[in-house]
């Protein structure tokens, strides 16, 4: 039925070759055809932030972009955010001590957020986290912990540099 | 797994350990039904009604089939399941049983209803079919509303029941009532509409069934809250033994009762495996989700409460409809909302006089089903706001009036005829004012702006045993939980729960219970749940029963445990059993004599690899297995709710400047989990109270079809909570807990009501609907302002 095309992807600094229709989705080439299955999907029409990746940087949702669409980007996923030991990120071990996720569906799309958002604003006030994490939804927490946590990370990476 | 070792006084049940379950599902290693690939795995879509109410004339699926990468497609008379049919054991007038086929078949009665399955090799491929299938409906009147469907022409939704109604109870007529109220010196009158909601799982639906040769079984991965009950219905539908099905369920993303009922198109998808006999997955989309999942909360009061001048409360009398749209789910029946109601509405007061009728009514609307709470957030709210309006028409502070009908001696007997252990409702409802004063928010709501405080008062039946639900007449009647322990060569422990986390973190705190019963690191405890194969039986998670009655199991059946190492440490040590104890520290020693001790390692050494030691009559291997249900009518979770709104005079906007949430479930396990249930249930509380609705036009088509129109708070709607704790330690249960899932969601509407409320004070205008319309706010407001000018 419809054709097939050629996308050459780099997620997580590995070069992937698909030969993939060119309406699927970023997020169903990160889950389904990369066996990447941290990025989740929650409503696939751009509400939900579920399935938040980091795009050259910048957090995208990635059930709003076609994967042909990225192949010259620099895509990040939640894989990539712990040590390859399994040590989790700075940011990763708030969430946990903050009691900033319960489920988990929601947390790899917050967490890329957050760490999309805290690179480029390393010194955003709280109530500035608290506006960006309204962009994505959580169904479980009521937000307070998780803009905990998101704060914390930023105090703690401000004090180590200033340190 | 390394885990940090933190420990309250040598305690691991209080302390707020580092959830077992974070690593994994930080690190994106978690594994959800959409995570799961199988060799050879088709997808699933289903073909939906695009009507509300009409006959299938034709289901034409050819065309289906020729779509590229379609391989097959079914509809009802292709596949020739049986039907789910939930039943009450209650006579005809009070209960009217209607099944629900698993597709549609001669008639469809909402718009979302499944009419026939489509299976293809990607999901692309699968929606591509749905696209071409034709269905052929003759158009039938549809049935919009509670009130039209109970006018004397209505159609009838279920042919076999009349005026659409398919439980009227009246559980309670208190003799001479009707006297009371004729002769109570106030008497008020709350009406209400509360709006029909999605519970709305960030994860939705899903699931992955496979034929397994090797087994001879179904394996059927599904997010599911009741991995049992799932595995019973499959069996029965597609006339399979139940060893012939294994239901396990992977980490699941939310479920908050949506995930509580068993869903048509598990089964559908589950028989299409079975059938084709490859991997099948269906995945529901948001769109779906959003206008076919079960709904829940769309509910009608009528109250009149009867109060002596000095705002005692005399009696209640109530009558309650809800609106349970095209059918009654599975296990619970379209009783569970009315049933809810009319046994509980007394709520934490002392009502000497009670009558209450509560109908489920049938309509043309998505099916509705249990979501956290209840009823008890409806029903808490008409309470609640009938305080509020006796202490204003007879002049009493709303806090005081409360303190004067709160139950304060225990246990208490209701005119309910339920039981309430120990809570601290008086204590509660004392301190939660007492912050809000010290805060100073009394001196803010009287210094000029548009601002209210309000209170709710209430308590949550959180244990409910088999009694309790055999009250109710069910026929599947849910209450016990079994736990099987068993210890492995090293010495550490493997523990089976019926009970199925889907973000309660039971993977912690059930080790915690475990731990301390043994004397083990949480480290050493492994949780087992939602595998039909590995676990007895259970009856999975809601009603906030995992803690208080899973626990307890799993605490019995460590126990027993125990005292099996004990018997085989005296043995060995040539000593009574009554002078051995277990040492806190992973082993056996003599209480005279500590230094004596034999590790587990060791014991279930000589259990397993060198049983010709144990004592004579002691078998090899350490298994033990225990099950509980609780004494009584259950336990009682309690919590006082304080808000501070401040409204918009140019939006009608709702603004939450303060919540304060005092709450009582007895020990708890893990507070920092308590505290994330307490403020995730006030969140989907609040989405209640001020922004979620279902919606549907006249001819029955849904107006919230996404997320656009479904609206969602986010963190800039809900405000940060603070968490005051009092514990009443529960004497039914095991580990002094009580359920802390559902009390957050209940408080939070009636809260948020009475604050808006009062401030509207002077106004004249009350608002007792939810969610509360920001053109409701306004209008009172400026009409307000305008009566000023007159
Ligand atoms: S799945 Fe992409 S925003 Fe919801
Ligand atoms: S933790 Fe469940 S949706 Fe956020």
């Amino acid at each position: 039925m419809s054709e097939i095309r050629l996308v050459e992807l780099t997620v997580n600094g590995e070069r992937h070759d698909l030969a993939i229709e060119p309406r699927r989705t970023l997020v169903d080439v990160l889950r389904h055809d990369l066996g990447l299955t941290g990025t989740h999907v929650g409503c696939e029409h751009g509400i939900c932030g579920a399935c938040t990746v980091l795009v050259d940087g910048a957090p995208v949702r990635a059930c709003l972009v076609f994967a042909a669409q990225v192949e010259d980007a620099d895509i990040r996923t939640v894989e990539s955010l712990a040590a390859p030991d399994g040590a989790l990120s700075d940011l990763q071990r708030e969430f946990s001590a903050h009691h900033g996720l319960q489920c988990g569906f929601c947390t790899p799309g917050f967490l890329m957020l957050a760490q999309g958002f805290l690179a480029e604003r390393p010194d955003a006030t709280k109530e500035e986290i608290r506006e960006v994490v309204a962009s994505n939804l959580c169904r479980c927490t009521g937000y307070q912990t998780i803009v905990e946590a998101v704060d914390a990370c930023a105090v703690r990476r401000r004090e180590g540099s200033c340190a | 797994m390394n885990e940090p070792h933190f420990r309250r006084d040598g305690a691991w049940v209080g302390a707020s350990v580092p959830r077992r379950e974070d690593p994994r599902l930080l690190a994106g290693r978690g594994r959800f039904v959409d995570d799961i690939a199988l060799p050879g795995m088709l997808h699933a879509q289903f073909v939906r009604s695009t009507v509300a109410h009409g006959r299938i004339v034709a289901v034409d699926l050819d065309d289906v089939r020729a779509v590229p990468g379609v391989v097959a497609a079914f509809s009802a008379a292709d596949l020739g399941l049986g039907d789910v049919t939930a039943l009450l054991d209650r006579p005809p007038h009070e209960f009217v049983p209607t099944s629900m086929p698993v597709l549609a078949r001669d008639k469809v009665r909402f718009v979302g209803e499944p009419v026939a399955i489509v299976i293809a090799r990607d999901p692309y491929a699968a929606e591509d079919g749905v696209e071409a299938a034709v269905v052929e409906y003759e158009d039938l009147e549809p049935v919009v509303s509670d009130t039209a469907a109970l006018a004397d022409d209505a159609p009838l939704v279920h042919a076999e029941a009349p005026r659409n109604t398919l439980v009227d109870v009246s559980l309670f007529a208190t003799e001479g009532i009707d006297d009371v109220f004729a002769e109570a010196p106030c008497v008020v009158r709350v009406r209400t509409r509360t709006g029909r909601q999605n519970a709305l799982p960030l994860e939705t639906r899903g699931v992955v069934a496979s034929w397994d040769d090797r087994d001879e079984q179904l394996h059927v991965q599904t997010a599911t809250q009741i991995p049992h009950q799932v595995r019973t219905v499959l069996a029965g539908c597609a006339g399979l033994d139940e060893k012939q099905v294994r239901v396990t369920v992977p980490d699941m993303g939310g479920g908050f009762g949506q995930k509580c009922v068993v869903g048509r198109e598990e089964i559908a998808a589950a028989a299409a495996a079975l059938r084709l006999r490859r991997p099948v997955k269906w995945i529901e989309d948001r769109r779906d989700a959003l206008t076919a999942a079960f709904l829940a909360r769309e509910q009608r009061y009528d109250v009149r409460a009867a109060f002596d001048a000095d705002g005692h409360i005399l009696g209640l009398d109530a009558d309650v409809v809800c609106d349970m749209g095209a059918y009654s789910c599975y296990p619970f029946t379209a009783g569970i909302e009315p049933l809810m109601a009319s046994a509980e509405m007394p709520s934490v007061y002392k009502v000497p006089a009670y009558r209450v009728r509560g109908r489920a009514i049938t309509t043309n609307k998505a099916p509705t089903g249990p979501y956290r709470g209840v009823s008890r957030p409806q029903y808490v709210m008409v309470v609640e706001r009938l305080m509020e309006r006796a202490a204003r028409e007879l002049g009493i502070d709303p806090v005081e009036i409360r303190r004067r009908n709160v139950i304060t001696v225990f246990p208490y007997t209701g005119v309910n005829r339920i039981t309430y252990d120990p809570g601290s409702y008086r204590e509660s409802l004392d301190l939660c004012e007492q912050v809000l004063r010290d805060e100073g928010w009394y001196d803010v709501r009287d210094s000029g702006r548009v601002i209210g405080i309000g209170y709710a008062c209430f308590s949550e039946r959180t244990g409910y045993g088999s009694g309790a639900f055999a009250q109710r007449k069910m026929q599947v009647v849910p209450g016990f939980d079994i736990s099987e322990i068993r210890m492995d060569v090293s010495g550490t422990v493997s523990v089976t729960t019926g009970t199925m986390s889907h973000g309660q973190s039971h993977e912690t705190t059930m080790a915690q219970i475990v731990a301390d019963r043994l004397g083990l690191d949480i480290a050493q405890v492994k949780i087992v749940q939602g595998d039909t194969d590995r676990i007895t039986y259970g009856f999975g998670s809601f009603a906030s029963r995992s803690i208080t009655i899973g626990g307890s199991a799993v605490a019995a059946a460590s126990e027993k445990l125990g005292d099996q190492l004990r018997e085989i440490a005296a043995h060995l040590m040539e000593v009574d059993v009554d002078s051995t104890e277990l040492d806190g520290a992973g082993g056996v020693r003599l209480r005279d004599d500590p230094a004596r001790r034999l590790s587990f390692a060791e014991l279930a050494d000589v259990a397993y690899l060198r049983a010709h030691l144990l004592p004579k009559g002691v078998g090899p291997g350490l298994t033990a297995t225990a099950s509980f249900d609780v004494a009584g009518d259950g336990t009682f979770s309690n919590a006082t709710h304080g808000v501070v709104v401040e409204l918009d005079p140019g939006t009608g906007g709702v603004e939450i400047l303060r919540y304060v949430c005092v709450e009582d479930c007895g020990v708890a396990i893990h507070p920092q989990i308590v505290e994330g249930q307490c403020r995730g249930g006030i969140a989907q509380g609040i989405a209640g109270a001020l922004f979620e609705q279902v919606t549907y036009d006249a001819a029955g088509q849904p107006l919230a079809p996404s997320l656009m129109e479904y609206k969602v708070p986010t963190a800039a709607e809900i405000p940060d909570i603070a968490i005051h704790h009092l514990e009443t330690p529960c004497a039914f249960t095991a580990n002094g807990a009580k359920g802390a899932g559902e009390g957050g969601t209940i408080g939070a509407p009636a809260a948020v009501l009475n604050a808006v409320n009062d401030a509207l004070r002077g106004t004249g205008v009350e608002l007792d609907d939810t969610p509360i319309a920001r053109e409701a706010v306004y209008r009172a407001l400026n009409s307000a302002l305008e009566g000023t000018h007159v």
